[in-house]
């Protein structure tokens, strides 16, 4: 059998214009790092303008720096938080007292998400069976379920994982029960043949093929983890940075609901940044052209 | 119990069924119908009364035209569906699951695309029980077989169609099945692509000597190919006629033979009764569509 028919076509010749391909790629990589400057340069350009225009309508009296806060207020106030702490501990606590409960309503939202979001694509007598009390539960603004949450497991850390743990749980397990709805029938029916049993076809077939849906829900997941947990400690709890904004909201601190908002936001940003290097991971397989294409247009 | 040897027979009704019956093969279909039922209640007859046997380590090829159920033929014979009339029997026994000791391969491969080639070979014996190691190296030994040595840690993505085509061979050919069910297997490549498949397939058949049957709607193909061709009626289908191809074997590569004169002689025959199914179907077709419109 010869390998003729398998090497790597080769690259087609380039139309060039009295320039050596050498040449060609060197420019076409120079536009491409210019392009990444300009854009990098435009997104400095609107952060500086505003926080510039911010902190200057505040100092001017333009706004009202006791309603709107001000950029360096907000860092005076961090400052202080992350020196003196808050009236419950310090700062760093409460950050990771709202982490903790996130990642922790996380993990109990992905994992029964996907549990039961493959029982139920797996055995669709059980699927029609559940489907319509799964739908209204869902269609309950699932927010308001924290006060009962509160009420049941008290102010401390179980409520709120709870809570985040729901929110996480019907997003994946709705993307788990269609990708396993979705899986290829032959793919299922090779494996059959080749002798697998049920539990290896869901094992190395079915679950496989339904972790690119998974995974494209847990982005999602977690924006709504962390939702989960800050709206828990709003409706009651005695740490956390949820209760940080209350408490900054009761006493009219604006520099407060900010500060507490921006750390919010990096954490958010962080945890986005860990789950798009676990994709990367989980996903090697698939090929370049169904991801984000990374390749820009020479 | 009709086919085959006392011998093979015997090992057959062992004690041991966890395993393919040996090396036996055979498949039987009598009086098979299937017929579907959508869940609106409408009923489809796909294929009515199929009699259809193919020996052991006999290559038989399917032609017809398009809808008339060759397809349904194999899944029977695959045991992934039941014949709703008739009996199925693969090596002897009748078919009421899984077929024992058959593969498949599938129009558009069937490989899984998270894993590599590797693992994708290795699933059969795996699935079997073989320990992980062990199944892998034999793996390794198919891809050998199959020309793709050094391949081994790619993803079926980044294959060619053909190579592609080769994995999904040497995965349904690691179980050396009695039986080898064939699907339009190469109805996605390239014509060059095609004919070295082909060639290739005859050699990786004449190794194990399963019973093939090759579903396909090329009649140059299935001659080219196959000891006997059988052509099926436009839908619902049944046997129309049933074809020996005598061509000497080894064949050699397709291309050459194809202007044989007895294979010309062959075509033309096989043509004659395979057209007027294939005009049936068209007009059916046509005029379908036109009592949409009206």
């Amino acid at each position: 059998m010869t390998m003729q028919d398998v090497t790597a076509p080769q690259e087609a010749p380039r139309i060039d214009q009295g320039k050596d391909e050498a040449t060609i790629a060197a420019e076409a990589r120079a536009r491409h790092r210019r392009r990444r400057r300009d854009v990098l340069l435009g997104q400095v350009a609107i952060f500086v303008l505003i926080v510039a225009g911010w902190q200057i309508a505040a100092m001017t009296g333009f706004i009202d720096p006791f309603f709107f806060g001000s950029p360096a207020g907000i860092v005076l106030r961090l400052v202080d938080w992350a020196q003196h702490g808050t009236a419950y501990g310090s700062f760093w606590l409460q950050i990771w007292v709202t982490l903790e409960e996130s990642i922790l309503g996380f993990i109990a939202g992905v994992v029964s998400g996907i549990i039961l979001g493959v029982l139920l694509g797996e055995i669709p007598y059980l699927a029609e069976v559940v489907g319509p009390y799964i739908k209204i539960v869902n269609a309950l603004p699932r927010i308001v379920l924290g006060s009962i949450f509160v009420m049941w497991l008290g102010l401390g850390l179980p409520s709120k994982v709870l809570l985040a743990g729901v929110l996480v749980f019907f997003v994946v397990f709705f993307n788990a029960f269609q990708g396993v709805r979705s899986v290829d029938r032959n793919l299922i029916s090779n494996a059959r043949i080749l002798g697998a049993t049920r539990l290896q076809v869901v094992r190395h077939v079915v679950f496989p093929s339904a972790m690119s849906w998974i995974i494209a829900s847990l982005h999602v997941a977690l924006g709504f983890s962390i939702i989960g947990a800050i709206v828990g400690e709003f409706l009651g709890s005695q740490r956390g940075l949820g209760l940080v904004i209350a408490t900054a909201q009761n006493t009219f601190d604006a520099n407060g609901v900010f500060g507490a908002m921006l750390v919010i936001g990096m954490l958010a940003l962080t945890a986005e940044w860990l789950m798009s290097v676990i994709e990367k991971r989980l996903l090697a397989w698939q090929p370049n052209n169904t991801r984000e294409s990374n390749i820009q247009a020479l | 119990m009709t086919l085959t040897t006392n011998g093979s027979l015997a090992q057959s009704a062992g004690p041991d069924r966890s395993h393919a019956p040996g090396r036996i093969g055979g498949i039987e279909l009598r009086n098979v119908t299937k017929r579907f039922v959508t869940p609106t209640g409408a009923a489809m007859t796909a294929i009515r009364n199929i009699n259809l046997t193919v020996e052991p380590g006999q290559f038989c090829a399917v032609v017809g035209p398009t809808g008339c159920g060759k397809s349904t033929t194999l899944t029977l014979a695959a045991g992934l569906e039941m014949p709703s009339a008739g009996t199925v029997r693969v090596s002897g026994q009748e078919v009421t699951g899984i077929t024992k000791g058959a593969s498949f391969v599938f129009q558009n491969d069937a490989l899984l695309p998270w894993k590599p080639v590797l693992d994708n070979v290795a699933l059969g014996p795996m699935f079997k029980g073989m320990n992980k190691a062990e199944a892998k190296a034999r793996a390794r030994d198919w891809l050998r077989t199959v020309g793709l040595a050094g391949f081994e840690d790619h993803y079926p993505h980044q294959l060619s169609g053909g190579m592609r085509k080769r994995v999904s061979l040497a995965a349904a050919l690691i179980n050396e099945p009695s039986v080898l069910l064939m699907d339009e297997p190469f109805s996605a490549l390239d014509v060059q692509t095609r004919a070295i498949m082909s060639n290739e397939l005859l050699t990786l058949w004449d190794r194990q000597k399963p019973s093939v049957i090759f579903v396909t709607h090329d009649l140059e193909e299935a001659i080219g190919l196959a000891d006997k061709v059988v052509v099926i009626t436009a839908g619902p289908g049944t046997v129309k006629a049933e074809f020996d191809i005598d061509l000497p074997r080894p064949r050699g590569a397709l291309q050459d033979i194809r202007f044989d004169k007895r294979f010309l002689e062959l075509y033309q025959n096989i043509w004659e009764a395979l057209r007027e199914e294939v005009q049936q179907t068209y007009s059916r077709a046509a005029q379908a569509s036109q009592g949409g419109r009206a």
